[in-house]
């Protein structure tokens, strides 16, 4: 084992290149060093378990959970596969749900494009040095910071005696927002109880995962060829048009999977600012808890998932993976 | 289009109108918790005060929250350094069969809405009987935190040299020493940005933990419920701000420590 243990060492040592084993780390050591498979399934088994048991066994609990049903006069659930069960999501009030969170979800990824692209390209194009850092921490800081109480600003902002009626007051505009919110659909009883209001904290809380891909595919678009829409007379304009948009679209597409996706799951913003119909984030969470259908609670989980899927298949055929 | 390189006006001005829309509205919290009206949302206040903070320091119910938040954070934390470091050094530098699945499979917990992750665990709780307890919310917690350990250690491995590994050997460490002395040392502030961004994460999580933890209440829990059912509005705000220092320290701690290498601390959440 150790060194001494061999009687010539020296002449030994001098003569091959191989050191002799000081020990089972270097037993162990060398083992890994001649079966690289070896070590990559050492290091992998840990992480690889914890994941496929704990998470991929979750989903497909999530699955299994989704073909059980509720037993409508006991209450419990009957473990037996049915399909009565996603029959139940095409009910008027639950398809309802649906198509509400839906539309929010293209109507929060529409303005996050909206209200992200001049940061974007101006972050990308014209912030140098210090202002690039800024933009960047500018943008960051937002995304790692708390989400309750970005949410929770909001719900300070919006409330009737809050900063935008009193701003709105003040430049005598708020025959303006009264207006709006008098709005059928949208509108409500203040900012804070209507659909615009969910729409902005959204907005809000989820417009730098927009803005961080869109940033990444304007940086690579190169200066030559702005240089040569100018040469052949395009105007600014046409120039966005026509080449800048198309080759930022993969960034655009990446940024609005966040947007969409993270729209379609959360449960926190409808239920604190809002209107009292609820998005499938808020029917997951009360059939689970209050109403103890976890079946249906399962099933209503799984639509955002069969949604996403339709939808990153279509942006996988738009090249939207290379800008991730 | 002229080839000069100064923005035009609009675009400056969206740029920075853009900017202020994700940072002014953060402001008002800590406005709010200097107000002396508990019952609204009015705007100015009426007046200010600095009495909230000594309220919310003697408010009983605020501390357990508080103790479980920092706990589920420092040991979801600490397994996803073990898990997340793991699986760098596994998917750096080699390709393997199966490898774009695996990462794919590190990612999903993220990616996913955490409604989807939040109610996948509580299928799972359901039909195994297992009933809420403090490990139940680390399990979520820990899952999600793999990726961004992960995220940054792998961005360190790949700007490791290789040489410096085989000059190790060379001079004759075994693996475990060139891991000890080398390695280790290489990865440390990629692996304390992860661990801060993994304990942010964590401690502000909200989503995921509704649905792991049962009657137990995290200090998320705690701001969601004084949210829905308010009372002394402004102590929620000092609690909004303790939260936010929480957060905001480690990610810019992150920041500094990530600072001009290649990595990203974050690169999507």
């Amino acid at each position: 084992m150790t060194l001494a243990a061999q009687p010539s060492d020296r002449t030994q040592a001098a003569r091959s290149a191989i050191l002799p084993e000081r020990g089972a780390g270097d037993r162990v050591s060398a083992l890994l060093w001649r079966h690289p498979n070896l070590l990559l399934a050492a290091l992998l088994i840990l992480p690889l378990g914890w994941l496929v048991v704990v998470y991929l066994g979750s989903l497909s609990a999530l699955l299994l959970q989704s073909f059980y049903s509720i037993d409508e006069f006991s209450g419990q659930i009957r473990r037996e596969f049915t399909l009565s069960t996603y029959a139940e999501l095409f009910r008027p009030a639950n398809m309802d749900i649906i198509i509400r969170t839906v539309a929010m979800s293209a109507a929060v990824t529409l303005g996050a494009v909206v209200i992200a692209f001049p940061i974007a390209y101006f972050a990308a194009r014209y912030a140098r040095g210090h202002w690039k850092a800024l933009f960047y921490l500018g943008v960051m800081l937002p995304l790692w910071s708390s989400y309750l109480v970005k949410v929770y600003a909001w719900k300070l902002i919006l409330a009737r005696e809050g900063i935008i009626t009193w701003a709105t007051d003040g430049i005598g505009a708020s025959a303006v927002l009264n207006g709006i919110l008098a709005l059928p659909v949208i509108g409500g009883t203040s900012l804070s109880t209507s659909y615009i209001g969910t729409w902005l904290v959204f907005l809000y809380v989820w417009l730098p995962y927009m803005i961080l891909p869109m940033q990444a595919s304007l940086e690579r678009v190169p200066q030559s060829m702005l240089e040569a829409s100018a040469d052949l007379g395009a105007s600014r304009w046409q120039t966005m048009r026509t080449v800048i948009f198309p080759l930022a679209l993969p960034g655009i597409i990446a940024g609005s999977i966040f947007t969409f996706s993270l729209t379609m799951g959360d449960y926190i913003i409808p239920q604190i600012v809002g209107s009292s119909r609820r998005f499938i984030g808020q029917a997951v969470y009360q059939l689970q808890g209050t109403a103890g259908n976890i079946p249906l609670a399962a099933a209503f989980a799984v639509v955002p998932i069969v949604i996403m899927l339709i939808y990153l298949t279509i942006a996988r055929r738009k090249g939207a993976f290379d800008a991730l | 289009m002229r080839s000069d390189n100064r923005p035009p006006l609009i675009l400056t001005v969206g740029a920075i109108a853009g900017l202020l829309f994700l940072h002014l509205p953060i402001l008002l919290i800590f406005l709010y918790a200097f107000t002396t009206d508990e019952r609204t949302y009015q705007f100015p206040p009426p007046g200010l005060t600095t009495q909230w903070f000594a309220v919310a320091w003697n408010r009983a119910d605020i501390w357990p929250p508080l103790y479980l938040s920092l706990k589920v954070a420092a040991l979801s934390t600490v397994m996803a350094l073990i898990l997340g470091t793991l699986c760098a050094a596994a998917m750096a530098r080699t390709r393997f069969f199966g490898r774009d699945q695996i990462s794919l499979l590190i990612i999903l917990p993220i990616a996913l809405p955490g409604i989807i992750t939040g109610m996948s665990l509580r299928s799972a709780f359901s039909i195994m009987d297992i009933p809420f307890s403090t490990w139940t919310i680390l399990m979520g917690h820990a899952t999600f935190c793999i990726v961004i350990v992960f995220n940054n250690a792998v961005a360190r491995f790949r700007r490791l040299s290789g040489s410096i590994v085989e000059a190790s050997m060379d001079l004759g460490a075994n693996g475990f020493q060139t891991f000890r002395h080398v390695i280790l040392p290489n990865l440390g502030s990629a692996l304390l940005a992860g661990g801060m961004l993994a304990f942010a994460l964590s401690f502000d999580e909200v989503i995921v933990t509704t649905f792991t933890a049962g009657q137990q209440s995290t200090l998320p829990i705690w701001m969601l419920n004084e949210l829905v059912r308010p009372r002394q509005r402004p102590v929620t705000n000092v609690v909004a701000i303790v939260v936010f220092v929480t957060t905001f320290v480690p990610i810019l701690i992150a920041y500094y420590l990530t600072r001009g290498g290649s990595e990203t601390a974050g690169g999507g959440k």
